[in-house]
């Protein structure tokens, strides 16, 4: 069943910490609302799981009405980031608590306990306190407590955010694999820009309580409705340089610094905007030891390695670029080198909105 | 440590035990006592321990109506202030209640108040009431004092109960009134004990409140009984001795049973985690 928003707002006194006019959440996705601490992504959660009402608006789940259903009428689990296990409690008390509440029968409490815990690998544990357990074991009881429920809608809050790198990278995938198996919808949270696309069928990203921009993982990486998006997705981050533009012989051309960059695939309806934020991801800007006529002559200030690649920070005719290259390449701090912008490549931002300029903007070639 | 700076704190130790076992050993040394030894001294031991005061104090007709009324009294100030306590103590530590600061501050105040500051009007509203001499106005005036130490404690110790896990269970399938009784006072026992002892012993020993709302032997708790005990032409220093001595049993006898879990209570929260 999909899950509606209309016109839903929530205030903490005079701040308004969610306004969010229309969503609808299918059924069965990975939906996740990704943004800065602050952004009202977790109040977002709060709101579906019941744990907040909204301050207006309406929450609809299928035809069933939301608002004002307290949290145990909602057939909803929730994640937490700190697990929120019940440290007096075993595992298997954790996994049958909500079941108990349920007023299930022992068998079938039984039974649904020890499917759950064969998914998750929770045999062993299942005698053990939370206290017992290592992070990683926990996170799992923690998703084990949602699922045994079945409930129509799984909300996790960061549940990944307490695991260190590899553990963090291995439970990614697990959440994955059980979003295929399950086949319920998740509402995930996260502030991890990584984690979302690698998560998420559809992302919303949410800045001062607003949804900025709401897709799917590729569309927000490489069709971003602002420079506040752009900026977001990517590591490292999209370079974000100040430009004018202005007709030239070979049609638009931007103005960076000393440099020319012909746009010749610009609309001149752009030329209106005149001085614009002109965005080109690092992986995008092409470095090379050969001159040719289009290239910019460049130094290389920085080289950081990254395994396979490289970040280079790059000095041009009076500003900086980020790129990164493979690491083979071999690039030394202080060399010379040439680089290409692909004119196809390059995101306009209007400087003082952040908004994307140009409905024909030459965006990728999806 | 060097072995002086050991003999150092092995001797503070004691110094500090004596300080405060003795006047209870001088009590029992006393309740052993024949009468004719018991103003005499050397010697400090009973040349020959006697249980004659105990027995005497046992014989006594009253003592054991006395000794249930104190269980009653206490037992009966615990329950109470348990059941105005708790809820209040979880309203003020999870259900975001309005103005809980003020309230908070006001409870503090009220319970640095000396039971001598009110025990005067208590002493009138139970007239009007006509339940002065009856074991439930000692009830109620150990309740009301208790009450706010309880509630300014209990909230404390509910507090540290991560929001997190009130939270999961409401998702999980509580009400409000069912997190407190499957989370919150599970989680709380020990919290839980060492108010409730505090609040029984308070009772237990509490005199000024049990003289004034009592007036006979149907309501008068084991303090009151115990100075009142009968002396025509001197006073029974080995009864009052004895008295005091099985007075104190009960109490010593509880802070046994609950040691450990007292202890885990009166220190959680010192350190997070």
């Amino acid at each position: 069943m999909d899950l509606r928003f209309e016109n839903v707002s929530k205030r903490f006194g005079e701040r308004l910490a969610v306004e969010i006019p229309q969503l609808t959440i299918r059924r069965g996705e990975f939906f996740t609302f990704v943004g800065p601490s602050g952004c009202g992504k977790s109040t977002t959660l709060n709101l579906i799981a019941g744990l907040e009402e909204p301050s207006s608006g309406t929450l609809q789940l299928g035809d069933r009405r939301l608002t004002h259903l307290p949290p145990h009428q909602r057939d909803v689990a929730f994640v937490f980031q700190s697990y929120a296990l019940y440290p007096h409690r075993t595992v298997f008390g954790n996994l049958s608590f909500p079941l108990e509440l349920a007023g299930l029968s022992r068998e079938s409490i039984r039974e649904r306990v020890r499917q759950a815990a064969e998914l998750l690998g929770l045999d062993p544990l299942l005698e053990k306190y939370p206290r017992q357990l290592s992070g990683g074991e926990r996170q799992r009881v923690a998703v084990g407590r949602a699922i045994v429920r079945q409930p129509q809608l799984f909300l996790f809050d960061e549940p990944l955010s307490n695991l260190d790198a590899p553990l963090r990278a291995q439970m990614r995938k697990e959440l994955r694999h059980l979003h295929q198996r399950l086949g319920t919808t998740f509402i995930y949270v996260t502030h991890d820009q990584e984690e979302a696309l690698s998560l998420s069928d559809r992302i919303a990203v949410m800045r001062k309580g607003r949804i900025q921009q709401c897709g799917l993982p590729r569309e927000l990486y490489e069709r971003p409705v602002n420079a506040f998006v752009a900026s977001f997705f990517g590591s490292p981050s999209i370079n974000l340089l100040p430009a004018a533009l202005a007709a030239g012989p070979d049609g638009i051309a931007a103005r960076i610094g000393e440099l020319q960059l012909s746009l010749a695939g610009l609309d001149a309806k752009i030329l209106e905007a005149g001085v614009v934020t002109l965005g080109i991801r690092p992986e995008h800007v092409r470095v090379s030891r050969e001159p040719l006529p289009e290239r910019w002559p460049a130094e290389i200030s920085l080289v950081e390695l990254h395994g396979g690649q490289t970040i280079l920070e790059l000095q041009l005719g009076g500003f900086s670029l980020t790129a990164v290259e493979r690491a083979e390449a071999r690039y030394r701090e202080g060399e010379k080198v040439w680089v290409v912008i692909p004119e196809e490549r390059v995101h306009l931002f209007d400087p003082s909105t952040g908004n994307r300029l140009g409905a024909d903007s030459p965006g990728p070639t999806s | 440590m060097p072995s002086w700076q050991r003999l150092g704190v092995l001797l503070l130790l004691a110094a500090m035990l004596g300080f405060i076992l003795g006047p209870f050993l001088w009590q029992v040394i006393t309740a052993l006592k024949p009468t004719a030894e018991l103003g005499q001294l050397p010697p400090l031991l009973p040349s020959r321990p006697t249980g004659q005061h105990f027995s005497t104090v046992l014989g006594t007709p009253g003592f054991l109506r006395v000794f249930l009324n104190s269980v009653v009294v206490a037992g009966g100030t615990v329950l109470l202030v348990f059941l105005l306590s708790v809820p209040a103590a979880y309203a003020l530590a999870k259900l975001g209640l309005r103005g809980r600061n003020p309230i908070l501050a006001l409870l503090l105040c009220l319970s640095m108040f000396p039971p001598i500051a009110n025990v005067a009007p208590l002493y009138l509203l139970f007239i009007r009431l006509g339940i002065r001499d009856s074991l439930l106005a000692v009830v109620l005036a150990h309740s009301v004092y208790t009450l706010p130490f309880a509630v300014w404690i209990l909230t404390n110790f509910f507090q540290e109960i991560p929001d997190d896990l009130y939270r999961a269970a409401r998702v999980d399938g509580c009400s409000r009134l069912g997190v407190l009784r499957h989370i919150v006072l599970p989680l709380a026992v020990p919290g839980m004990l060492s108010v409730g002892l505090l609040v029984f012993v308070f009772s237990w020993n509490e005199f000024l409140y049990a003289l004034t709302l009592t007036a006979s032997e149907s309501a008068r708790t084991l303090p009151v009984a115990i100075s009142l005990f009968p002396g025509v032409h001197e006073i029974p220093w080995g009864e009052i001795a004895a008295a005091a001595v099985l007075a104190t049993l009960p109490t010593v006898l509880l802070m046994f049973i609950f040691q450990r879990r007292i202890i885990s209570g009166l220190t959680a929260g010192a350190v997070k985690g």
